[in-house]
């Protein structure tokens, strides 16, 4: 059997009824508008464009990629349609990279909204833009299979988006964005090195505005081992929870 | 001769201390319809939930058209076709977006995937309905479609959970017809019920399942044989002519003479009852018979006798439930 055909169905599927609908465009194009503007509220003067950037495009992936994935799969268990994946002939690895892809391709555009707005407002260049793709793809996995991760946890929708802040909040001021992690009380400090958005944000500062303070190729390692980590972490939940 | 499809062998499922289906053995020919009834929390769903790879058995061994259906599931799930007790395709979906996506779950290719889903949706009363979402299909029609998706990729076989319950009479009649038709074209099917009744109708042989244990399983007229005491006619005579149950008795000393209403008399015998002698005596004694009918028992007889459940009670309790 081809089960690239599976596979690829089940992305378009997503893809049309998930991620393409109207309200989630838009929430891609307010999410980082908003920020820019907390910024431009919070300095009370000019911003600096570029120096906010990572910040942005970091927390565009998170908070998009953990939504949808808690909810679109969160939604299918209840409603049972799940089942439908889970009774197809294709190994479960392949299904929770289809249903995970979509979410991935969803933070990845995310992350890419308000560089497109910053071309008009800064100028861009001298950036390592080979470094900030790879950072913004592996930010939008590991924070996809953190959500996966999540919904696989609860059996609520309002359960997903519950659990989903208390991971989201503490890695939003932990991850070094609005506090540099080295200006942190040392006691919270170790907290931050066990985010994966810290390693992906700092990826992005070294990329954009060379003011990361982690070795890149560091960063890479973490992010795929946590990568790797919430992956099977979450297919073994299923197996365990849903293959009862 | 038939050959075994399904080789199901000391199969349990236990929740902790809860033994769902308790060491169950049963085996299901290629090209028949199987049916397993039972009353609530009986195992029925557990136990298709086994075979079809959404549960994992505690302990024993499945066998499906030759591979292992424990550990090759993913093999076994290409050759089957599940129907879940609920309607589970998608809302947003319209009806053949539904079944071209089930389709590819297969691996079908573009072209054959639309051609097959067409073609269902014809086959199954609803080439113009193919186009309306999901959501807007009445409980009938989801069931049909939820059906048509299930053997989209022509599976050898057929699971169906419950394929009627919660339906209206037109459909579940419609549902029936669609599902002989399948039959006789070669699927084996394997249906869990509550519906007595339909389990009559289609199924070459039944099992009952009671709190976790097949109890019983055979073809509905070895079922219905055992579970035949004594043989049994009916005879509705003119109003108020039942008055003759004493000389009958007196004629008939070996039959139980037993009346039932103004106009009926049964005659019950452990030996095969004759009718002509019992149609002379009428003569004789100028009673018109309008009617004389062999009562035969039903799978419903059966069922109540072999488990001691009360179908009403079982019918209630379903009912109940999916409320």
């Amino acid at each position: 059997m081809n089960k690239s055909i599976a596979f690829w169905s089940i992305l378009m599927k997503d893809m049309k009824n998930y991620y393409l609908k109207p309200p989630n465009i838009s929430w891609g194009i307010i999410f980082p508008i908003s920020w820019t503007l907390m910024f431009f509220v919070r300095s009370q003067s000019a911003v600096d464009i570029r120096g906010i950037l990572p910040g942005v495009m970091a927390l565009s992936i998170l908070f998009g990629t953990t939504s949808m994935l808690a909810v679109t799969i969160t939604f299918e268990r209840k409603s049972r349609s799940f089942e439908r994946l889970l009774l197809a002939p294709i190994s479960l690895n392949i299904l929770m990279l289809a249903k995970t892809t979509g979410a991935i391709l969803f933070g990845v555009i995310n992350a890419f909204i308000p560089v497109f707005f910053a071309s008009f407002l800064a100028d861009l260049s001298g950036i390592n833009w080979g470094a900030a793709v790879l950072s913004v793809v592996l930010i939008a996995v590991t924070s996809t299979f953190l959500g996966l991760f999540i919904a696989v946890s609860v059996s609520e929708v309002f359960e997903a988006q519950t659990f989903s802040n208390f991971f989201r909040f503490p890695m939003m001021f932990l991850c070094g964005l609005f506090i540099p992690i080295p200006n942190l009380p040392a006691v919270v400090r170790p907290l931050s090195f066990l985010l994966p958005l810290t390693y992906g944000a700092d990826i992005l500062k070294t990329a954009i505005n060379h003011t990361g303070f982690i070795a890149p190729w560091l960063s890479f390692i973490v992010l795929l081992a946590f990568t790797l980590f919430l992956f099977l972490m979450s297919t073994r939940n299923i197996k365990k929870k849903w293959i009862y | 001769m038939s050959t075994t499809i399904i080789e199901v062998n000391q199969l349990s499922k236990h929740f902790d201390d809860f033994k769902a289906v308790d060491e169950i053995s049963f085996s299901v020919n290629n090209g028949e319809v199987f049916g397993f009834l039972g009353p609530n929390g009986a195992g029925k769903t557990t136990t298709i939930n086994m075979l079809t790879g959404l549960a994992r058995p505690t302990s024993g061994s499945i066998l499906i058209a030759g591979e292992d259906g424990i550990k090759h599931i993913k093999k076994v799930q290409q050759l089957i076709g599940i129907v879940p007790d609920e309607s589970n395709l998608y809302d947003e979906m319209s009806g053949l977006e539904n079944l071209i996506f089930c389709a590819s779950l297969y691996g079908l290719e573009k072209q054959e995937r639309e051609s097959r889903a067409k073609q269902l949706l014809d086959q199954f009363g609803l080439a113009n309905t193919g186009k309306r979402s999901f959501k807007a299909y009445s409980k009938g029609m989801k069931r049909k479609l939820t059906i048509a998706a299930g053997i989209i990729h022509q599976p050898q076989i057929l699971f169906l959970d419950e394929p009627t319950t919660g339906i209206d009479v037109e459909s579940a009649r419609q549902i029936r017809k669609l599902l002989q038709e399948l039959n006789h074209y070669g699927t084996t099917i394997f249906l869990t019920t509550h519906y007595i009744e339909e389990a009559e109708r289609l199924c070459n042989r039944v099992g009952f399942i009671v709190e976790g244990k097949v109890v019983r399983i055979g073809g509905l007229s070895e079922l219905m044989q055992d579970a035949q005491q004594d043989n049994i006619v009916e005879f509705a005579l003119e109003s108020n002519s039942t008055d003759l149950q004493k000389a009958l008795e007196k004629e008939f000393p070996k039959t139980k003479i037993t009346k039932l209403e103004d106009d009926k008399i049964r005659i019950s015998s452990p030996v095969r009852i004759e009718l002509m002698p019992f149609m002379n005596f009428f003569a004789q004694a100028q009673v018109p018979v309008y009617e004389a009918k062999v009562i035969h028992p039903s799978l419903e007889d059966v069922f109540v006798k072999i488990t001691g459940i009360e179908l009403s009670k079982m019918k209630k309790e379903k009912e109940g439930r999916k409320k």
